[in-house]
């Protein structure tokens, strides 16, 4: 398992956690922001992150040379994805509409990313 | 990767696409405010995250990965009931989405209706395959 993947799972682990308590705190009537960011810890840190690190991993290899694509884009999409996770979260909590641009800006350019390394590497055998 | 998986998966990424720009415009949306009618768009983000990407992509990742019936063309089961699903999942999100977004309630039904056949024929497809691993006779 490449190290990026284990990175990608455990975070995933710990997004699992942190949006099942933050549907606790929502249930106990938590304010009204942290209904989508429950959502969104929950679709996208723990479901999202989990199948990008998985796909990383055993999707079929771009080639002997460079086997998973680009490595530069793949740990850009790493790094894009989860940041902009937390700017949203940031973001919710303090009603910033500059802080939601920027994540909004930020998660679109790591599923970008994940397409683009994910897509040649899709093929038939 | 067996080609109904190709399909699967990149048709999974184009809904990942989609859905990622539609919530993205919706989250700058809501930051600035450029567009007041764009929440009519939130539940078509959904559908085409939920159905059109999730789901998807397990449907593609798990015809190709589960245990197989041996080596020949039908060693994954009956590949023609995995195309007809992949066909009625995508034809399902597209109606679905004409429906959420208010053309007729009728597409949003039959949408529906071609997600749930294209489910019944993966599970068909998927259920005799889930056992322990390693090439069985059928």
């Amino acid at each position: 398992m490449p190290p990026l993947t284990r990175w990608y799972i455990k975070l995933a682990l710990a997004y699992f956690l942190a949006a099942l308590a933050a549907g606790v705190w929502q249930a106990a009537g938590g304010p009204l922001w942290l209904t989508p960011v429950y959502i969104h810890l929950f679709v996208v840190g723990w479901i999202t992150g989990m199948i990008f690190g998985v796909a990383y991993w055993m999707f079929p290899k771009y080639s002997k040379d460079s086997p998973r694509g680009s490595d530069w884009i793949a740990v850009a999409t790493f790094g894009l994805l989860h940041t902009g996770l937390w700017l949203r979260v940031v973001g919710e909590a303090r009603s910033s509409g500059e802080l939601l641009v920027v994540a909004a800006l930020f998660q679109w350019l790591a599923g970008t990313g994940f397409i683009v390394t994910t897509w040649p590497r899709v093929r038939e055998r | 990767m067996p080609r109904v998986s190709v399909w699967l998966i990149r048709a999974a990424l184009l809904h990942l696409g989609a859905g990622f720009t539609l919530g993205a415009l919706l989250l700058v949306n809501k930051g600035v405010g450029f567009a007041p009618t764009m929440w009519h768009w939130l539940p078509v983000h959904f559908e085409l995250l939920l159905v059109g990407w999730f789901v998807q992509l397990v449907m593609g990742v798990a015809y190709w990965i589960f245990p197989r019936f041996g080596m020949t063309r039908a060693a994954r089961g009956r590949e023609g009931l995995a195309w007809t699903a992949f066909i009625l999942v995508n034809v399902g999100v597209g109606l679905v989405c004409l429906g959420l977004f208010g053309v007729g309630s009728g597409f949003a039904l039959l949408g529906r209706l071609c997600e749930t056949v294209a489910a019944g024929l993966m599970a068909a497809n998927i259920w005799a395959r889930t056992r322990a691993s390693g090439i069985a006779a059928m």
